[in-house]
């Protein structure tokens, strides 16, 4: 039940709207040309949960990904 | 010379918005939400005869399908308008497709990320001070023709490194290529030339003596072969900026001032509890989207289920998608602590709007500063609202009174 989250942004998707970086700078970070990645290896920290979804739920291109596993 | 005046056609009035819409008719330009939501009941994709073959995508979805389509629907064309001249003047990346879209792009991105915006800021900061200076003794003001109309053109002047008085003519020239031009191919062309011709003279002097601004940047851009854009490459991308980057803004802000002054409720909240602040600029964003984009039809193919043509047009309605009750509940609503908000007021796909960080800086700061100093205000019940025409919304007067004044 307590699977651990992980997040990751499909670099075809992203647009760099720049959203999840806003909702959950602990989890995202961009590129010199404002595009989005994951921080490390995406796995996201105890208690962010709700950031990972938070920024799923805004990214106008639909272009992250968050796995339970 | 040919007159401009002449050159000039008024459409009838709008009898049959299903089959005959037209976005420049004053109802639409006063309040196209109900026009809008009649559309999309009906269908997806409606069309027009009117502007040479129009279509408008009514649903998020039909939107989205168009925006991610550059196969069949090219952006050499961004404007809808009366006539189809001959292009003569692009303004990449905007007008690019692929696979000249993305190079031409690439160039333009780093010097507006967040990181970079966050240096612009306190200037911009500055700016509205200034401005707020200028009327905040009078207890009332136009906020459209003193306030947001000049953040913008400031911010984007101060960016390129030329001077931020020039803002009036920058404004003029905006308006004959958005507004005007739609009906008046003259007042464009002129338009068009004059701004060309002011930015040709800037990389002259930047030519004898380099400067570390935004226009030096992208004349010291290289390709991936090691060249440098050509001088009308730099001028397209320089004509852009200042088009997308000004009446775009100066828009959303006026909106987003024009519905804080009729919602005291919304104001006080964002007062009381500023921490919303990102919601509420999203959700006035995803309310009141200013930018409707163009697309051209390449090949005949199918959105949503609507057979689409080419030679015809499409008004390509972020504003629209936007208010699609399939995608966002209370879509008629403006909710200031919205969480999921997937608007697309930027745009979808690779065209998202470039300037977006910065637009979403200085409509952050410009509210921030005028609720700071403004607190309490509301629509001047003496004066009148009036909003743009065309494919760029916002309020173009905007009255208001302060505090107990009036």
């Amino acid at each position: 039940m307590s699977g651990k989250l992980r997040v990751r942004v499909d670099q075809d998707k992203c647009q760099g709207h720049a959203r999840c970086k806003s909702l959950a700078p602990e989890l995202f970070d961009l590129d010199d040309f404002g595009n989005a990645h994951e921080v490390g290896d995406g796995t996201v920290p105890a208690g962010l949960e709700d950031k990972a979804w938070l920024a799923h739920s805004n990214c106008p291109e639909i272009a992250i990904d968050v796995t339970e596993e | 010379m040919s007159d401009s005046v002449n050159a000039m056609t008024e459409h009838p009035p709008v009898s049959d918005w299903v089959h005959d819409f037209d976005h420049t008719d004053p109802r639409w330009t006063e309040n196209p939400f109900p026009i809008w939501d009649e559309l999309r009941a009906e269908c997806p994709v409606v069309h027009t005869k009117r502007f040479l073959g129009c279509y408008l995508p009514t649903t998020y979805q039909a939107v989205k399908e168009i925006a991610y389509d550059t196969e069949h629907f090219s952006s050499r064309r961004v404007v809808v308008r009366d006539m189809r001249p001959e292009i003569t003047a692009s303004a990449p990346p905007i007008t690019s497709d692929p696979p000249e879209h993305k190079p031409a792009k690439q160039f333009l991105l780093p010097p507006f990320t967040p990181d970079a915006m966050k240096k612009l800021e306190p200037r911009v900061r500055a700016i509205c001070n200034e401005l707020i200076d200028e009327f905040i003794a009078d207890g009332k003001c136009d906020a459209a023709a003193r306030y947001t109309r000049h953040i913008p053109v400031r911010a984007i002047a101060h960016m390129l490194g030329i001077p931020e008085q020039d803002g009036d003519l920058f404004i003029k020239w905006i308006h004959e290529i958005l507004e005007l031009g739609i009906k008046d191919d003259d007042a464009l062309m002129r338009a068009v030339r004059e701004m060309t011709g002011y930015f040709a003279a800037q990389l002259e002097q930047r030519k004898q003596q380099p400067t570390d601004d935004l226009i030096s940047t992208l004349m010291n851009a290289r390709d991936k072969d090691g060249q440098p854009l050509s001088d009308n490459h730099v001028l397209g991308s320089l004509r852009l900026l200042l088009i997308a980057g000004i009446d775009t803004t100066w828009s959303a802000l006026g909106s987003s001032l024009w519905h804080l002054a009729k919602t005291p409720a919304d104001r006080q909240r964002l007062i009381a509890e500023p921490e919303l602040m990102p919601t509420a600029i999203e959700e006035l964003l995803r309310a009141y989207a200013p930018v409707t984009m163009a697309r051209e039809v390449m090949k005949e193919t199918v959105i949503s289920g609507c057979p689409v043509k080419p030679g015809n047009m499409v008004l390509l309605s972020f504003p629209a998608a936007n208010r699609d009750p399939a995608v966002f509940p209370d879509a008629d609503k403006v909710l200031i602590d919205r969480k999921e908000n997937r608007h697309a007021a930027f745009g979808l796909g690779i065209h998202r709007c470039v300037g977006s960080n910065l637009a979403r800086m200085e409509m952050t700061v410009a509210i921030e500063e005028w609720l700071k100093r403004i607190p309490d205000f509301r629509l001047d019940p003496a004066g009148r609202v009036s909003w743009s025409e065309g494919t760029v919304r916002g309020p173009r007067q905007l009255p208001m009174l302060f505090g107990n004044a009036g």
